[in-house]
């Protein structure tokens, strides 16, 4: 893992990102099916995980954006909340993800009459982004250094080592459980950070129960 | 430490003066030219002038050059600007060699030799004829979404010889084969617009303006211009009125020298039928405190726009922790987060249920204003611009 060495320091990485517009806008489910499928992985990736990265404050509604608008603009709440609970933690690829998005469109069109369409509201438009890997110069060794530094690194570093982590650099678990398993040889906090799920809420929730985490391990192994 | 930024330590979120630091790091001696057609006036302006500074002592080789043009080159551009934000101008070949020339003269003038260059605006924009090196990226702050369409034809060749270009929302932008990119205006929360305020400052200001203190107060600051659609507001209000005893507060800039504006004031004074809780208030292009003192004592801000190019003063209101009843124009809607900080809202009607809502809902009024402030702090401040600008320089800097 590119954020550890040898003797076991996790260098934490932040990030920055630059949204770009694609230029492909959707003004009702149909075309939002049709261009989702068009549209680069990257795209769909921004749309159901950056939007975390935006989001590092308040928890809206709906967990994606595609959903977001559907319940917002198109005021379609049934699909809103089917698009909703497609939780990219049980994707192994985004293409899968994409997948799952279309077909679960696709099947709620063919139960209705007229396609809901943005007639009031604004069109969805497909953005994607490049992100900037940025060294935060923070660096731990011990499981309580680490919960001092999480408590205070900037969000865009747990957005960083958990989310892009898991489907854009294709790494099998986040980089946190993976250092706890492979330096700190704490595998069943690796495994409890593993199974976090971290598309149920913002990234300070996020933030808050690995604080919570690292505490009862701490106190369990009588350091805390 | 460098002082220009550390003063935004205690007002950014936990950790983003540090990841600054980190990020400038990454784009040290790097050369940053800003070109823009003025140097003072208006949001875009007021943030360059803060930021060119910062980047400069953290160790980039910021500049920030301004173009000289003419009465003639003036009139074309105005023209160029209209057209693009959608009214029906002409451009004559003559005005087009215009503004050809002025360009052409300025480009001899000015050093463009940078790794980024940031043209604002379609003024300097022409400046790409001449370009040397480096990156070129045209920043448009106009809502170009449905230009009128001769005018975009000219323009768009200026555009197509850039490496990208940067709106400040997806529906501002045209079809272009160049990357397009995402970038949001922000607010200083230091200047005199946004500072805080003590208690004194802003009684002053309400009993400077003739605007009670025990009654809630509704407020809505824009031009006035029909867009603005402040007739509506005062329907929104009287239908609120009926609930509640408040009054109503519309600030806009002065309307000398400008008929349109003269006659939506005028229609706006005839709207008021000289009901004493309503306050028409014509202010001078200066008077940020007078706008930051309104803000801080409204109960309930609205930006009920038909048309709106960002509206980064749904971001000021919000950063005062106020809650924002807005509609759906132009950037009003991005920096609301509905039922979270304030409403979005499609009609009058809408309108007045939702400021009746938060008029017999104090606390949800305070929760409302609380999130809009953090809101903004995290999104909408100058910190995250710099962050972005920094991000862009290296993105583009290293391809």
């Amino acid at each position: 893992m590119p954020t550890t060495d040898a003797d076991t320091t996790f260098r934490f990485l932040g990030c920055s990102e630059i949204q770009e517009i694609l230029g492909k806008q959707a003004v009702d489910e149909r075309q939002l099916a049709e261009l989702l499928e068009e549209v680069p992985l990257d795209s769909v990736y921004y749309h159901t995980h950056s939007y975390f990265l935006r989001s590092r404050f308040i928890e809206r509604t709906y967990p994606n954006d595609f959903a977001q608008w559907v319940a917002q603009q198109l005021q379609d709440h049934v699909l809103a909340e089917r698009l909703s609970v497609v939780d990219p933690f049980d994707f192994q690829s985004l293409e899968a993800l994409r997948e799952e998005l279309i077909s679960l469109i696709d099947d709620h069109l063919s139960g209705m009459r007229t396609v809901p369409r943005a007639t009031f509201g604004t069109p969805f438009y497909f953005n994607r982004s490049r992100i900037l890997e940025v060294p935060t110069g923070i660096e731990v060794q011990t499981l309580r250094e680490f919960r001092d530094a999480i408590s205070d690194v900037d969000s865009s570093a747990i957005y960083f080592h958990v989310f892009e982590a898991h489907l854009r650099l294709q790494r099998e678990e986040n980089d946190f459980s993976a250092w706890f398993r492979g330096s700190l040889k704490l595998p069943d906090l690796a495994d409890r950070m593993k199974a976090l799920n971290p598309y149920l809420g913002s990234l300070e929730r996020l933030r808050s129960n690995m604080l919570t985490m690292c505490d009862e391990q701490l106190a369990k192994s009588g350091r805390g | 430490m460098i002082r220009e930024l550390e003063q935004y330590r205690e007002v950014a979120p936990k950790g983003t003066i540090d990841f600054l630091y980190r990020l400038s790091d990454l784009v040290q001696d790097k050369r940053f030219l800003h070109i823009s057609a003025v140097r003072y006036g208006g949001g875009m302006v007021e943030i360059l002038r803060r930021i060119v500074p910062i980047m400069k002592a953290m160790g980039i080789e910021a500049r920030w050059e301004v173009i000289a043009g003419t009465q003639e080159f003036t009139d074309v551009t105005r023209r160029i600007t209209d057209g693009l934000q959608g009214r029906e101008e002409t451009i004559t070949n003559e005005m087009y060699q215009t503004y050809l020339d002025v360009n052409a003269r300025n480009a001899k003038v000015l050093n463009l030799d940078a790794d980024l260059v940031f043209v604002h605006d379609p003024q300097p924009a022409a400046l790409v004829d001449h370009r040397k090196g480096g990156k070129w990226v045209w920043r448009c702050h106009l809502d170009a979404g449905l230009p009128h369409r001769p005018v975009w034809s000219l323009f768009r060749r200026h555009v197509l010889k850039y490496d990208a270009a940067v709106f400040s929302l997806p529906g501002f932008a045209q079809r272009l084969p160049i990357p397009k990119f995402l970038l949001y205006p922000s607010i200083d929360p230091l200047t005199e617009k946004n500072r805080e305020l003590s208690r004194a400052e802003i009684t002053q200001v309400l009993d400077q303006f003739g605007i009670a203190r025990g009654k809630p107060i509704l407020l809505q600051v824009a031009s006035f211009d029909r867009f603005k659609d402040q007739i509506g507001t005062i329907r929104a209000y009287r239908m609120a009125k009926k609930h509640h005893h408040c009054q109503l507060v519309l600030a806009g800039s002065g309307v000398a020298h400008d008929p349109e504006g003269e006659a939506v004031l005028a229609e706006v004074q005839q709207a008021a039928e000289n009901d004493p809780d309503i306050h028409i208030l014509q202010l001078p292009p200066e008077a940020d405190r007078e706008i930051n003192a309104l803000q801080r004592g409204a109960t309930i801000v609205v930006q009920k726009a038909l048309k709106e190019g960002f509206g980064v003063s749904v971001s000021e209101a919000m950063w005062k922790g106020k809650p924002v009843i807005g509609g759906t124009a132009g950037g009003v809607s991005t920096q609301i987060v509905d039922e979270a900080t304030g409403f979005i809202v499609h009609s009058v009607e809408g309108a007045a249920f939702r400021i009746r809502y938060l008029l017999s809902n104090p606390s949800v009024m305070s929760r409302m204003g609380a999130m809009a402030k953090e809101h903004v702090r995290r999104n909408f401040l100058i910190t995250r611009h710099l962050s972005d600008y920094f991000t862009i320089l290296k993105i583009l800097s290293s391809e």
